[in-house]
C-alpha cells in the first residue's frame, strides 16, 4: 500500500515531517518501507501554452514551437513530438529545468533552428507508463484547457507530496486504507481523526425493487450490500481523484471505475461497479462456480472456475469472480448508464484460494484475503454512491439493499492489567490500556479489577488477550519496555555427548587438512546411477518432493559422498585440482510405513589430488591410505577403540581398493577409492577417495574416555622382523596372529616397510615389523624376547607361510 | 735463573696471545706448562740454586705457571667464542622463506556462526535441541498456530513431500517437539539450530539455509527478559557497543511478536550503503509464545509464559564476514571456504 501524505492529512492533522510519521508507524508495527518525493528531481518546469507549429526547415520529423509559459514571453522550443496542435496546455522545462532522469535543460540547436526548452511527457516528469491513460502513454502530456498558464508542474500535478510505502504484515489488512493509516497516526499523534463525508440524496425508485441479491453461499459471503445509481455520465474524474489513484499505484479509466478503486483504497472496502441494464433481470446471484463454468473476465481471458470459487452471477450465468475480478460483459462502459454497486464481504480464504488458482492477484483480492471489515460494507457503497453523484451526475435510489444472513457479533475479550504485567514485565496504568486502546477505536469497559474490551469490526486480526497486550504494547512503545534477564534458578547448558562429538569431529578432521562444505538436501535422482549403484540399491528408495524447483533437487538425499564429488568437480573447473573435503548432513531414509524417513548424520569426506608441495615439502597422492591415516587419527581422538578395516564390495568403489569400516564388530561406515566410471561420471581428473561414517552407528558402537595407565617403570626392548609373504596376505591378519603368538609382553607393532621387487619373489611381497616388548613388573632379558620373536615368526609361518627375511 | 724464568714468561705470554686456533694452545700448554715443558725444565735447574734463593724462585715459577694457565684458559675461551661466531654467522638462513605447510582445513563459515551462536547462549543456560529436517505439517505449521489456509503460510513457500510431509521452513517446529516432550516439567531453555528449507531460489534466498531458534519457558517470563536477552546476545555477537530496537511485527506463533534490529555493524547507525542509511540491521524476530502455541503442547498458558526467537545464520555470517552474496555458502568453492 502506498500512503500519500496529503491525502493522509483529509483524515488526521499531521505535524510532523513524513519520515517522522513513517519511522513513528514502523515502530508501532505499520512497517513503512520507504518514504519518497513524487516531485524529485523536477524544477523549473511550468504549465504553458503553445501558440504556434512550423514545420522545421531541415527536419521533417521536428516541428518549431512557438510557446508561452506565462502568456507574454516566448520561448522557440524545437520538438519531434506529434500529437501537439496549436493551443494546447502542456507542461514546459525552461532553459536551466531539471527532470528526474537527471536531465539539465540548456539552450540548444536542432539542425540550425534554436530550442530554449522542452516539452514533457508524462514519463520524462517520472510518472509510471503503466499509471496513465492510454492517449498519454505517448507523446506529450496534454493539460486540460482551462489549465492556468505558469504554474509548477509539481504542484500542478500534485506532486509535491510524499509517499510512504507500507510493507504491511499479513494481521494488518486494516492498514490497506487510508482510514487505517490516519486511525494509527491519529493514535500516535494523539489527535482526532476525520471521517470522508459521505452524504447520499436518494430520489426516485426504491432500489428494492430494482435489484434482487441472493445469496446461494453464505459460508463464502458473509454479506452483499447493493446500491443503484442511475443516469450517470461517463467521463474522466477529476485531477485530483487521478493524481491520488496515481500516487497509489492504480491507473485511472473512468469517474465511475475510479470512484470504486478511490473509495477501496480510502476505506478499505474493495467495491465492484457492474453497468446495470447488462445485468440479465436484475438478479444477482451470490454462489458456487460449477465445475469448468465459464467467464470472461475484464481482463477479456476466458478462463474457466471450480466449485470451489465463488462467482457472482446474474440470471444467465456469472458476471464477476468475487472478489477478485470483474466480467467483461457486465463492465462499466462509455455507454453506461446506470450503476449497481457491489459492496460485500467476501471469504478471506476462498478469495485466496481463488486468486491463487486463476493466478489474478489484484488490490481486490489482497484485500479480502485478509479479511476486510464486515461492519463497513455499507459506509463504502454509500460513499460510493456520494462521489458518483458528485463526479457523475448520478441519481441514487431510494434505499440500500443489505444482504447480510448472519450479521456479525462483535467480540468482546477480558484484558486483565495485570496480565499485561506478567507478559511485559512492567506495569502499565489501568488508564493508560484503556487509552491506548481507546485511541485506536476499541471500547473499553471497566469491571472491576480487568477491562472488558470490545474488538472494532475492522480488527479481525485481534480476537484474544494476548493479541490486545501487543496493541498495548505496540502502541505504549516496545522500547519503553527495560531489558532484564531471565528470574528463577540458573540452568545450565551443555552440549550434549552426541553434539559434542559432531563438535569434536568437525575440529578434528579440520586439523587434519579437510575443508567442510554444506550442500543441500534433495539432490537429483541422476546421482545413483552416477554413484554405479545397481537398480535395487536400498538408496535408491528416496522421498521425492512433489514441488522441486528442478529435477536436480528433487528427491532427498540418501547418501552424501555425491555432493561432495560435485563440489570436487565444480572446483576443478575453477582450477582448483587439489581437494579434501568433509560434509556432517542428514541423510533421509524412505521407511515403510512411516510418514517421516529415518534422518541419520552422515560424515562423508573426499579426497582428491595431492597435498601441496612447497619448496621443503614434497607433495604426496591424497591416497586411499592418505583418508586411512586421517580416519585413523579421527577414530584415535574420539575414542573409538576396536576399529577394523575389512576388504568390501561396493559397486561405488573400486573393487580392489575398498573396506568396509567396522566398529567392536559393527560396521559403521566404507572406505575407498571411487570406480574409474564414477570418477568419469562426475569428469574428475584425478583418483578420488570417499568415505562415509553413519555417525549414529558409531556412537552406538561405544566412545571410551580415556583411561589413564602407568608409565612403564621398565625400560622396552624392540625388535624387528621382516618376513615375506604371499601379497594378498592382509597385514590386519598378520597383526591378529603376532598379537596372538607373542603374549602380554608385545605391547606395540609398527609396520615400517612393505617392499615388492628386486630379490623377493614373484607375487609376494617383505614386510617389516617393528615389535616393541615391554613388562610392567620386571626388566625384559634378552632371551624371552628372542624367544618370543622367534614365536611370532612360527606363527607368521604356520598361518601364512611366511619367510623370515634375513 | 730468574732473568730466564722472566724472559721464559715473555715469551710464552707473548705465544699464547698470538695462538689463533685450540690446538695450537694446546701445544702451547705442553710446551711450556707439560711434564716435559720448558718450565719444568727449568726448574730441574733449581737444586744449584742457594737456599736463600731457591724458595724465592720457586715462588716466582709458581706465578708464572699460574699466570700462564689463566692466560691460555682465556685465550681458550676467546678463540671458542669467535669459533662459535663463526659458525652461526655460516648457518645464517632465510628466515622470510615460508614454513612447512602443514595441512590445516577450515569449517565452513556458516558452522563458524552456528558455533558462535551456540556458544552465546550455552553461557546463558540454553540447551541444544534438534529435530528432523523432514517434518509433519501439523509440527511445521498447526502446532504453531498456523491452521491451512493461514495466509502466513504463503510467506514461506513449502516444499512438499505429500500434504501432510514437508521440508520444515523453519526450525520452530523443534520449539513444539521439545515442549511435547519436556512438558509439565519446567524451565524450557533451549536453542534450536538446523538447515532449513523454502521454495525459493534467486540472489537473495537459497531454497536451503540454516536458522538458530530459541525457546525459553517458565512461570514468570516477560517480554522484558526477551529484551534482555537478545540484547545480551547482540552486544556478544557484534561487539559491546551494539545496540538494539524492537519493531512490532507479526508471526501467528508469538504474541506481542517483533522484529530485531541492530545498530549497524559497518556504520555503527551513522547511516550507510549496508543499513539503506537507516542505521539499523534487521536481524531476527521473537516474541511472547502465543498461548494457542503452549496450549497444543500441553503447557497452561495461564501458569507459564515464555518467549521464543529466530535467526537465519546466513545473514549474521554475513553481516560478521562482510559478505555480500549469500549463494556463496552454498557454492563451496575452496577459494571461499579457505578465508574462514
Amino acid at each position: 500500500m502506498n500512503v500519500s501524505y496529503k491525502w493522509l492529512q483529509d483524515y488526521v492533522d499531521i505535524n510532523i515531517s513524513p519520515q517522522e510519521l513513517a519511522d513513528r508507524l514502523t515502530m508501532a508495527g505499520v512497517a513503512v518501507e520507504n518514504v519518497h518525493y513524487l516531485g524529485e528531481g523536477i524544477s523549473d518546469v511550468v504549465t504553458g501554452q503553445i501558440l504556434k507549429i512550423d514545420p522545421h526547415p531541415n527536419a521533417d520529423k521536428l516541428v518549431i514551437c512557438q510557446v508561452t509559459t506565462d502568456g507574454e514571453d516566448r520561448h522557440q522550443i524545437v520538438t519531434g513530438a506529434t500529437n501537439i496542435r496549436e493551443g494546447h496546455k502542456i507542461p514546459v522545462a525552461k532553459v536551466g529545468a531539471k527532470l528526474p532522469n537527471g536531465l539539465v535543460i540548456k539552450k540548444a540547436k536542432l539542425r540550425g533552428e534554436p530550442s530554449h526548452g522542452m516539452l514533457c511527457s508524462g514519463q520524462e516528469l517520472g510518472i509510471e507508463a503503466g499509471l496513465m491513460p492510454p492517449e498519454q502513454q505517448n507523446g506529450i502530456m496534454i493539460l486540460p484547457e482551462d489549465t492556468t498558464l505558469n504554474i509548477n508542474i509539481i504542484e500542478y500535478l500534485g506532486l509535491d507530496d510524499y509517499i510512504l510505502e507500507l510493507d504491511l504484515t499479513p494481521n494488518r489488512g486494516d492498514c490497506l486504507s487510508m482510514i487505517g493509516v490516519a486511525r494509527e497516526v491519529a493514535s500516535l499523534l494523539n489527535v482526532e481523526m476525520r471521517m470522508p463525508e459521505t452524504v447520499v440524496k436518494e430520489e426516485g425508485e426504491e432500489t428494492a425493487n430494482l435489484a434482487k441479491i441472493d445469496i446461494e453461499a453464505p459460508e463464502l459471503c458473509r454479506r452483499y450490500v447493493a446500491r443503484v445509481v442511475k443516469g450517470v455520465k461517463i467521463n474522466s474524474s477529476p485531477s485530483w481523484m487521478q493524481q491520488r489513484l496515481m500516487a497509489a499505484g492504480i491507473r485511472p479509466i473512468n469517474n465511475i471505475v475510479d470512484v470504486t478503486n478511490y473509495v477501496m483504497l480510502e476505506l478499505g472496502q474493495p467495491l465492484h461497479a457492474f453497468d446495470y441494464q447488462n445485468l440479465a433481470e436484475h438478479h444477482i446471484i451470490v454462489r458456487r462456480a460449477k465445475k469448468d463454468e465459464p467467464i470472461k473476465t475484464l481482463d477479456e481471458a476466458e478462463r474457466k472456475l471450480n466449485e470451489s470459487m465463488l462467482t457472482i452471477c446474474d440470471a444467465n450465468g456469472p458476471v464477476a469472480v468475487a472478489g477478485v475480478m470483474g466480467g467483461y460483459e457486465s463492465e462499466v462502459t462509455d455507454e453506461t448508464k446506470d450503476i449497481l454497486i457491489e459492496s460485500a464481504y467476501f471469504d478471506p480464504v476462498s478469495v485466496r484460494r481463488t486468486a491463487k488458482a486463476l493466478g489474478m492477484r489484484s488490490e481486490s483480492s489482497a484485500r479480502f484475503e485478509k479479511g476486510i471489515d464486515i461492519g463497513g460494507c455499507v459506509r463504502a457503497a454509500d460513499r460510493a454512491a456520494h462521489l458518483m453523484q458528485q463526479l457523475a451526475s448520478g441519481t441514487v435510489t431510494k434505499g440500500i439493499i443489505d444482504n447480510y444472513p448472519e450479521p456479525a457479533v462483535k467480540k468482546t475479550v477480558k484484558l486483565r492489567p495485570s496480565r499485561v504485567e506478567h507478559i511485559l514485565g512492567i506495569p502499565v496504568e489501568k488508564s493508560k490500556i484503556v487509552d491506548i486502546l481507546t485511541s485506536i477505536q476499541f471500547q473499553v469497559q471497566e469491571e472491576g479489577e480487568n477491562l472488558m474490551v470490545t474488538v472494532p469490526t475492522f480488527r479481525p486480526d485481534v480476537s484474544i488477550e494476548a493479541d490486545l497486550i501487543e496493541e498495548v504494547a505496540r502502541i505504549y512503545g516496545y522500547n519503553q519496555v527495560p531489558d532484564t534477564l531471565i528470574y528463577g534458578p540458573n540452568t545450565q547448558g551443555k552440549r550434549s555427548e552426541s553434539q559434542q562429538l559432531l563438535y569434536d569431529i568437525r575440529n578434528i578432521l579440520v586439523g587434519c587438512g579437510l575443508s567442510e562444505v554444506i550442500t543441500y538436501g534433495f539432490v537429483n535422482p541422476k546421482v545413483f546411477d552416477m554413484m554405479n549403484l545397481p537398480e535395487d540399491s536400498r538408496f535408491r528408495n528416496v522421498m521425492a518432493l512433489q514441488n522441486p524447483l528442478s529435477e536436480e533437487h528433487s528427491v532427498m538425499r540418501t547418501v552424501l559422498v555425491p555432493n561432495l564429488l560435485e563440489v570436487i568437480q565444480k572446483n576443478q573447473n575453477r582450477q582448483t585440482q587439489n581437494g579434501a573435503v568433509f560434509e556432517i548432513g542428514r541423510v533421509f531414509y524412505s521407511e515403510e510405513g512411516q510418514s517421516l524417513p529415518n534422518e541419520r548424520s552422515v560424515l562423508a569426506m573426499v579426497f582428491s589430488g595431492n597435498t601441496e608441495k612447497s619448496w621443503n615439502n614434497d607433495s604426496e597422492p591424497m591416497d586411499y591410505y592418505f583418508a586411512k591415516g586421517v580416519l585413523e587419527r579421527l577414530f584415535a581422538a574420539i575414542g573409538l577403540k576396536d576399529i577394523n578395516f575389512v576388504r568390501y564390495s561396493d559397486p561405488s568403489f573400486h573393487p580392489g581398493r575398498v573396506a568396509a569400516i567396522k566398529s567392536a564388530g559393527e560396521m559403521i561406515g566404507v572406505l575407498g577409492e571411487l570406480h574409474p566410471n564414477v570418477l568419469e561420471n562426475y569428469g574428475l581428473n584425478h583418483k578420488a577417495v570417499a568415505c562415509k561414517v553413519d555417525l549414529q552407528d558409531l556412537m552406538d558402537t561405544g566412545l571410551q574416555r580415556p583411561k589413564y595407565q602407568q608409565l612403564p617403570k621398565f625400560p622396552a626392548v624392540d625388535r624387528d622382523l621382516a618376513v615375506v609373504v604371499k601379497q594378498d596376505v592382509n597385514t590386519q591378519d598378520m597383526l591378529e596372529v603376532i598379537y596372538k603368538a607373542a603374549g602380554k609382553i608385545l605391547t606395540s607393532v609398527k609396520v615400517f616397510d612393505v617392499y615388492q621387487g628386486e630379490q623377493v619373489p614373484e607375487g609376494c611381497k617383505s614386510q617389516a615389523f617393528s615389535l616393541l616388548f615391554q613388562a610392567s613388573d620386571r626388566t625384559l632379558k634378552d632371551e624371552e624376547v628372542t624367544k618370543q620373536t622367534d614365536k611370532i615368526a612360527q606363527a607368521l609361518n604356520k598361518e601364512f607361510d611366511a619367510e623370515l627375511r634375513k | 735463573m730468574e732473568e730466564k724464568l722472566k724472559s721464559l714468561a715473555e715469551e710464552a705470554k707473548q705465544e699464547v696471545e698470538e695462538a689463533a686456533t685450540l690446538n695450537q694452545l694446546s701445544n702451547l700448554r705442553v710446551k711450556y706448562l707439560g711434564k716435559k715443558g720448558h718450565l719444568t725444565s727449568i726448574l730441574r735447574g733449581m737444586g744449584s740454586l742457594s737456599t736463600e734463593e731457591r724458595p724465592k724462585i720457586g715462588a716466582l715459577a709458581n706465578e708464572i705457571r699460574s699466570d700462564l694457565e689463566i692466560l691460555i684458559s682465556n685465550r681458550t675461551r676467546e678463540l671458542k667464542h669467535q669459533e662459535k661466531e663463526k659458525r652461526m654467522a655460516s648457518e645464517t638462513i632465510d628466515v622470510t622463506l615460508p614454513g612447512k605447510p602443514f595441512l590445516m582445513g577450515n569449517k565452513h563459515p556458516l558452522t563458524k556462526i552456528q558455533q558462535e551462536i551456540e556458544s552465546i547462549f550455552l553461557g546463558m543456560g540454553f540447551n541444544i535441541a534438534e529435530g528432523p529436517e523432514v517434518e509433519l505439517d501439523y509440527y511445521n505449521f498447526e502446532a504453531l498456530n498456523l491452521p491451512k489456509d493461514h495466509p502466513a503460510r504463503d510467506m514461506q513457500d513449502t516444499f512438499f513431500i505429500n500434504p501432510e510431509v514437508l521440508l520444515r521452513t523453519h526450525t520452530s517446529p523443534v520449539q513444539v517437539r521439545t515442549m511435547e516432550k519436556t512438558v509439565p516439567e519446567l524451565p524450557v531453555k533451549i536453542i534450536c539450530p538446523g538447515r532449513v528449507y523454502r521454495r525459493d531460489d534467486d540472489a537473495t534466498h537459497s531454497p536451503m539455509f540454516t536458522q538458530v531458534e530459541g525457546l525459553a519457558i517458565d512461570k514468570r517470563i516477560t517480554f522484558s527478559d526477551l529484551k534482555g536477552l537478545l540484547a545480551v546476545f547482540a552486544r556478544q555477537m557484534f561487539g559491546p557497543d551494539t545496540k538494539t530496537r524492537f519493531r512490532p511485527s507479526y508471526f501467528p506463533f508469538t504474541e506481542p511478536s517483533a522484529e530485531v534490529d541492530i545498530s549497524c555493524v559497518m556504520c555503527g547507525g551513522e547511516g550507510c550503503r549496508v543499513c539503506s542509511q537507516t542505521g539499523w540491521l534487521e536481524i531476527l524476530g521473537c516474541g511472547m509464545v502465543h498461548p494457542r502455541v503452549l496450549e497444543m503442547s500441553g503447557y497452561n498458558p495461564e501458569e507459564v509464559t515464555g518467549f521464543a526467537f529466530g535467526m537465519g545464520i546466513e545473514r549474521i555470517a554475513m553481516l560478521k564476514y562482510g559478505i555480500d552474496d549469500l549463494r556463496l555458502f552454498y557454492d563451496n568453492d575452496l577459494r571461499f571456504l579457505a578465508q574462514f
